[in-house]
């Protein structure tokens, strides 16, 4: 069994269990609207943690994508506000996030500094700039987004309906789930986590690769940035503080090994649904605390992290014998 | 009067600044930033060398300085260690809240004496980073990941000790750790103190040499007969008291446990001194007091955006300059191409 699928599979068999106990815990549980409320609500969340798949297979790390979001949300909120029309902020947004994670990538290559080092600096640089734009939540009150965004929905059956928020996630995980398995792109992230050096002397253009995947990533979190407008109809400079945090570890939950060179997005999109389900779970429950998500991921964290540590173990025995 | 203490002041900086030149010291660096930065003050914010003598106390905006920065100094002397074997530690700040939970719970709802208190709270950093050692030294996760565990989970037990709740409590033997004065700030004393100990721990005996040797190459260190399993190991636990000590100085200057707010963000805030004091982050050769020196420049920078009237909401900015510049200076390439201009002049 290739170790790859091997913890896909324990991640989705985790899944499971939490829909199973929800369905045995709750009455209303197992329907259609939770789940499309999953994936609407964490829309932002794995939109996020794409983007961060990419990079930490690339054996990188990106502290930044929660002050981009919060900057997207602030400067779409303001420009609207000032009497911009929104398509045309939300452009400029994602050109911005896009560069902005650029010059994050050409740092980190060019001066072959640590990613964790240069996106710190980012994250509070972009935190920051956030506040410049405006320092208080913000509104967003534009015919565009009360109704035709509100209008962008899938009808599935009955009253329920797929939001568009879920829309743009399921289209980010359909697109990154492609170009990281079936492009060269996606080919050269893979060799770069596995061995920078030997990349190097396949010939895998090391420096420029580097840079293109932080812009992915800045652009993956400016898009989420727009995500969360869609989903607040508001922006806010100190929303979302810790959420790189969280998307570190939907990536992780995933079966994506920190180390990089192995991962994958529908492992990161079903790391995304495990820590939803967790948060519904409680929300269900109504008398558990929110601080027992807290301990919940992080024994789920370690479960996975040691469940990797030791199928990497014994592939490294194996391969020495 | 002021402005001899001023001349003498900068004549002993200046002094200092061209004995560590000389001796080529790493701890040159960030306090000549830390100069520049008083430099800057000196003309254009007078306060910022104002000292009142009242009550016995110390006051003024230097003193505010060192009071801020000792909580961020204390957490910098575990994390340098830790750095210097290869390691990090994220969790940090989550173990503040532990700490402090763990003092306010024990004082108020079990209504312990304080020294218990402060014991137990010492001891619930103690575990925190016996786990976090465990976790990289024995089962050999990379740190960054064996650490964001607890940080994750961290805040969830602090909550759970309190209970959601935040815990005021006011016995004045705990509240003395954070906002007592002996002539200056105990906090400041505090982080003296600690520093004095890690310093004569590691310089005084041979532990600084396996701590560099295990960062440097764990594998050599390994052959030539060095426990690294167990330097790693104790560094983590190490970096857990600190850090316990930080909680407990924070916590007790708020007088009460906000387990949501301790030590949020100062994770970060520790490794920057680290690095601003010019240990590298892949680990090796340690410089404790340049990490002093680099937490009292972060904070002696926030301190002049106050001053300058700067929106506390817009100091993200320089603070995300300064990593940078630090970041820069020590890269391979910027290196090498001013040894080349130094060569070509």
């Amino acid at each position: 069994m290739n170790r790859r699928y091997l913890t896909l599979l324990i991640t989705a068999a985790v899944l499971v269990l939490l829909f199973a106990c929800g369905g045995v815990w709750f009455n209303n549980f197992l329907r259609l609207r939770i789940i499309v409320n999953l994936l609407g609500d964490n829309a932002f969340l794995g939109i996020t943690a794409i983007g961060m798949t990419f990079v930490i297979i690339s054996g990188g790390i990106d502290l930044s994508v929660a002050s981009v979001i919060a900057f997207t949300s602030i400067f779409i909120a303001q420009n609207v506000y000032d009497g911009m029309h929104p398509l045309l902020a939300m452009a400029m947004a994602l050109v911005i996030g896009f560069l902005f994670g650029m010059t994050q990538g050409w740092i980190i290559s060019y001066f072959a500094l640590p990613p964790f080092l240069v996106t710190l600096a980012g994250m509070f640089f972009a935190r920051g700039v956030g506040f410049i734009v405006n320092d208080i939540s913000l509104a967003i009150k534009h015919p565009f987004y009360s109704e035709t965004i509100r209008g962008l929905v899938i009808p599935l059956s009955g009253r329920i309906r797929l939001p568009v928020t879920a829309q743009c996630f399921l289209l980010f995980v359909i697109v990154g789930t492609f170009v990281l398995g079936y492009t060269r792109f996606g080919r050269y992230v893979y060799a770069i986590g596995s061995n920078e050096a030997s990349a190097r002397l396949m010939g895998v253009p090391v420096d420029r690769m580097k840079v293109w995947i932080y812009a992915l990533s800045g652009f993956c979190a400016a898009a989420a940035g727009i995500v969360v407008t869609f989903y607040m109809q508001s922006g806010n400079s100190s929303s979302f503080v810790g959420l790189e945090m969280d998307a570190i570890a939907a990536a992780v939950i995933g079966g994506t090994l920190l180390t990089g060179g192995v991962g994958g997005v529908p492992g990161t999109l079903m790391g995304v649904l495990i820590l939803g389900i967790i948060q519904t779970l409680i929300t269900f429950h109504g008398n558990l605390n929110n601080w027992w998500a807290k301990i919940f991921i992080g024994a789920l964290l370690f479960m996975f992290i040691a469940i990797q540590q030791l199928l990497s173990r014994r592939l490294a025995t194996r391969a020495a014998g | 009067m002021r402005i001899v203490a001023i001349a003498v002041f900068w004549a002993i900086l200046l002094a200092l600044l061209y004995v560590l030149r000389r001796n080529r010291s790493v701890v040159f660096w960030p306090l000549l930033a830390l100069s520049c930065l008083l430099l800057f003050n000196l003309f254009s914010t007078p306060q910022f060398y104002q000292l009142d003598w009242r009550d016995g106390h110390l006051y003024g905006v230097p003193i505010d300085i060192i009071n801020h920065a000792s909580k961020v100094g204390i957490l910098a002397l575990g994390m340098t260690l830790v750095i210097a074997v290869g390691g990090i530690d994220l969790s940090v700040g989550a173990v503040m809240a532990i700490a402090g939970a763990m003092m306010a719970y024990m004082t108020v709802q079990m209504n312990m004496p304080p020294w218990y208190c402060i014991a137990a709270a010492l001891v619930a950093g103690v575990i925190a980073g016996m786990w976090n050692g465990f976790l990289v030294a024995i089962m050999g996760i990379p740190p960054m990941v064996a650490t964001l565990i607890l940080m994750v989970a961290g805040r969830g037990v602090a909550q759970l000790i309190t209970d959601g709740q935040i815990i005021i409590f006011n016995n004045p033997t705990l509240t003395f750790i954070g906002n007592g004065f002996i002539v200056i700030p105990f906090p400041f004393i505090l982080m003296l103190i600690m520093f004095a100990l890690t310093w004569l721990l590691t310089k005084g005996t041979a532990v600084g040499f396996l701590i560099e040797s295990v960062g440097d190459n764990e594998v050599a260190a390994r052959r030539a007969g060095v426990n690294s399993c167990l330097v790693k190991f104790l560094v983590y636990v190490f970096c857990g008291f600190c850090a316990a000590i930080a909680g407990l100085v924070q916590t007790s200057n708020i007088r009460s446990a906000d387990a949501n707010n301790i030590g949020l963000n100062l994770e970060l805030d520790a490794i920057m001194s680290v690095v601003i004091g010019g240990t590298a982050m892949t680990g090796g050769r340690f410089y404790l007091a340049s990490s002093i020196i680099g937490a009292l420049l972060i904070q002696a920078l926030t301190t002049t955006m106050y001053a300058k009237d700067v929106s506390p909401v817009v100091a993200p900015v320089p603070k995300a300059l300064v990593i940078l510049a630090v970041c820069l200076l020590q890269s391979e390439r910027v290196k090498r191409y001013l040894a080349s201009r130094r060569e070509a002049v």
